[in-house]
């Protein structure tokens, strides 16, 4: 489906399609590659759309629902494009115990996403990870590089202000 | 072999090595619940519901996948085994909706059952409950994902059983959905609508698309002539749904019970069975004088076609062209009974009883049109038909037997075994070696293709030609067939694949359970009812005559191709 109003995201080229062609071409016939190719395919796509999914099913002769399984199992795997910014929120135990649900919950109105999801504008993802080793700064926020420190909700608006 | 000795609630018994905690409870006369459990298919111990204590382990273990070992102490029924157990179902109900009421499986259903059994009265837990949509895209079956437990029943047999792979679990954790990739609708996903989900689903997730309403306007309506078909499985199978033994045969008490339910007509698939092995047997003799594509394969079960349609595309011209008899019949009786009786097409209703979900897709195909009308107005399955039995509070096992209308209810021995795997080589067989030699057959029971063994394979002598036949049963089974025909391994002249294990008898659409004993209990009836019938052989039905003398004309002729023949459509493998 053609957007006339802005720029899609994540639409596939067809230099990305030709070197997902390679990586199943260079696993086909091997046995235990689905996750591999997964992940070598998400890093040349950024994500796995059906178009993807469907390839790696035909290509490698794996069933489609097999390939969607895994790729709704882990959480490595997205079925939609990353955005431009990625916050990554630790749910380790000590940003846990220090309050991260409220982070989560403000991070959710603000943006319109619930849990770990990307914004319609593709402007941000929003991702869970698991102790960033800096249990004594929880709660702890990452946006792309960046790293915030004990963070308090009233402060997600300044700091999303700062990513385009 | 080597024996283990494992002590169950205070009792010594003996069991083979290998044997888990379950078998040695079986064998000591204890019944473990079980849910996730599926004999054989579904061994993956989820659901925790089976539960036990063994004497030194620390944690209550699931006995469906614990092996028992020698020496062995279990407890099944002690306050911390029961309090697990209700634990367990209680966090299960609390996620499933209370319909039971409305549920099509209540009464039938593994988890109502359980809950009964282990005294639950109410649940305590209010947690998050699901919201799927439900899927009624398809004509044969019903997905309910919000009444799925994940036990992946249905996911062990379409994978393994039926190497369909229409169904895998989705997403993680309390967002788990067991449906097709993408939450794709079953029409859009590679289901073969076989129904083999349906009889492994312990709740009311899975179940088939109810048609009873349909013939119950049409019976009802006085400008409609509702002639009726019952598939030959259906037989050795409704007095089972209506609560007799499996395996009684109850022919006669189901066309009675048909008549007070209101049908104009009762007929008989076994007829357009019969009539099926003098088309397909002349297709087969054509074939092998015109060195035509071989080997020819039979094309009686819906869910096969749809399951080579889908993964198998290049080997469509192997199909027999012939429609199922349950097609052939509609095409008959719009144009032929229809002539014969001098009732309007139009108003004529077909509705079939079959032991199958397919039926229902089948009826819905766009080419199944040959009289100018749908050939079949309504599919039920064998259930439907006992829920409309009851309704009507007919007491069927009482009902006196009665016989099939004439002129399309007329068949032979030969059509009866169609319920089986291997029935359709056998009459077919049975009609080829006769009218080839023009002498008579003198063993007509061809022992080698009967049986629910995946694959079967006998030779015959033909008048000095050996033909190499094959029948298998079981999508999974057929996959490997093809493959080996693909390869060009399998030198045979004459295949026969029915989708579902056992064939009709444990097709989709039967009563609940069909397990390995209820199939052969079935197959077991279905070959005492050919036993008994006076002809044994298709082209001794002299209404199967009669038809060609008065309207077709010759096998393969063009009225034959013309309401009788079929073509088929590739479709994705994904």
């Amino acid at each position: 489906m053609a957007c006339e109003t802005c720029t899609c995201i994540g639409e596939i080229t067809d230099e990305q399609r030709e070197k997902v062609r390679e990586i199943i071409d260079y696993y086909e016939g091997k046995s235990g590659v689905l996750i591999q190719v997964l992940h070598e395919a998400q890093q040349v796509v950024g994500y796995l759309p059906r178009e993807i999914q469907v390839m790696i099913a035909e290509g490698l002769d794996i069933p489609l629902s097999e390939v969607y399984s895994v790729v709704t199992f882990y959480a490595l795997f997205s079925l939609k494009p990353k955005g431009r910014n990625v916050i990554s929120v630790c749910k380790g135990t000590a940003c846990y115990v220090k309050g991260v649900d409220a982070i989560m919950e403000k991070l959710g109105e603000d943006l319109g996403v619930k849990g770990e999801d990307t914004t319609d504008d593709g402007r941000f993802s929003v991702e869970i990870v698991r102790c960033m080793g800096a249990c004594g700064l929880g709660p702890v926020v990452r946006v792309n590089e960046d790293i915030y420190a004990r963070v308090k909700s009233d402060q997600i608006k300044v700091i999303l202000d700062k990513y385009e | 072999m080597d024996m283990l000795t494992v002590t169950i609630d205070g009792n010594k018994v003996q069991v083979p090595a290998g044997s888990t905690i379950l078998d040695a409870a079986h064998a000591a006369g204890v019944d473990i619940p079980t849910l996730c459990y599926l004999k054989d298919t579904n061994v993956v111990g989820v659901c925790r519901v089976c539960v036990v204590e063994v004497e030194g382990a620390k944690s209550l273990q699931a006995a469906c996948v614990a092996p028992a070992s020698d020496g062995m102490v279990v407890r099944t029924n002690t306050p911390a085994v029961r309090e697990a157990r209700r634990t367990v179902l209680e966090l299960i109900i609390s996620n499933h909706p209370y319909e039971c009421l409305t549920c099509e499986r209540s009464g039938n259903c593994e988890l109502q059952a359980l809950a009964d059994r282990f005294n639950i009265r109410e649940i305590e837990y209010e947690g998050e409950k699901h919201k799927f949509p439900v899927d009624s895209s398809s004509p044969s079956i019903v997905r309910d994902p919000n009444k799925c437990i994940l036990c992946r029943r249905c996911v062990s047999v379409c994978q393994d059983t039926q190497s369909v792979c229409a169904l895998a679990p989705n997403d993680r954790g309390f967002d788990t959905m067991v449906g097709p990739a993408f939450a794709d609708d079953l029409m859009e996903a590679v289901c073969t609508m076989c129904g083999q989900c349906v009889l492994a689903c312990p709740v009311g997730a899975l179940t088939e698309s109810d048609a009873t309403e349909y013939v119950w306007a049409a019976l009802a309506d006085p400008t409609k002539h509702v002639v009726v078909q019952t598939a030959p499985a259906v037989r050795a199978s409704i007095g089972e749904e209506l609560g007799m033994p499996a395996g009684s045969r109850v022919t006669g008490q189901m066309v009675a019970a048909l008549r007070r339910l209101g049908f104009d007509k009762v007929f008989d698939t076994d007829f357009t069975a019969d009539l099926t092995i003098m088309e397909e047997g002349y297709e087969l003799l054509e074939r092998l004088k015109a060195g035509g594509v071989l080997p020819l394969i039979t094309s009686c079960s819906p869910g096969w076609i749809k399951f080579i349609e889908h993964f198998f595309p290049d080997l469509l011209p192997h199909v027999s062209t012939c429609k199922s008899p349950q097609q052939m019949f509609g095409a008959l009786a719009k144009t032929y009974y229809a002539e014969k009786a001098g009732i309007d097409p139009k108003d004529i209703y077909v509705v079939s009883i079959m032991p199958c979900t397919a039926k229902k897709f089948e009826a819905k195909r766009p080419e199944m049109t040959s009289s100018g009308y749908p050939d079949i107005d309504a599919v039920l399955t064998t259930r439907e038909l006992g829920r409309m039995i009851r309704e009507a509070g007919i007491d069927f096992p009482s009902l006196p037997a009665e016989d099939y209308d004439d002129p399309l209810g007329m068949s032979t021995g030969a059509a009866v075994i169609f319920g089986a795997s291997g029935g359709v080589m056998e009459a077919a067989l049975r009609t080829v070696y006769e009218v080839v030699t023009d002498s008579e057959l003198e063993n007509i029971d061809f022992e080698d293709v009967r049986g629910i063994e995946g694959c079967k394979e006998a030779q015959v002598d033909i008048n000095g030609t050996v033909v190499n036949v094959a029948v298998t049963n079981g999508l999974k089974n057929a996959r490997q067939l093809l493959e080996r025909i693909s390869k060009g391994d399998a030198d045979y002249h004459f295949v026969e694949i029915m989708a579902c294990p056992g064939g009709c008898i444990g097709g989709g659409g039967q009563p609940i359970p069909t397990d390995r004993e209820t199939r052969l209990k079935r197959i077991s009836a279905i070959y005492e009812e050919d036993r008994n019938m006076p002809l044994r052989k298709s082209h001794l039905n002299p209404q199967v005559q009669e038809l060609y003398k008065e309207f077709l004309g010759e096998p393969l002729g063009e009225k034959s191709h013309e309401l009788l023949h079929t073509h088929y459509v590739p479709r994705s493998r994904v």
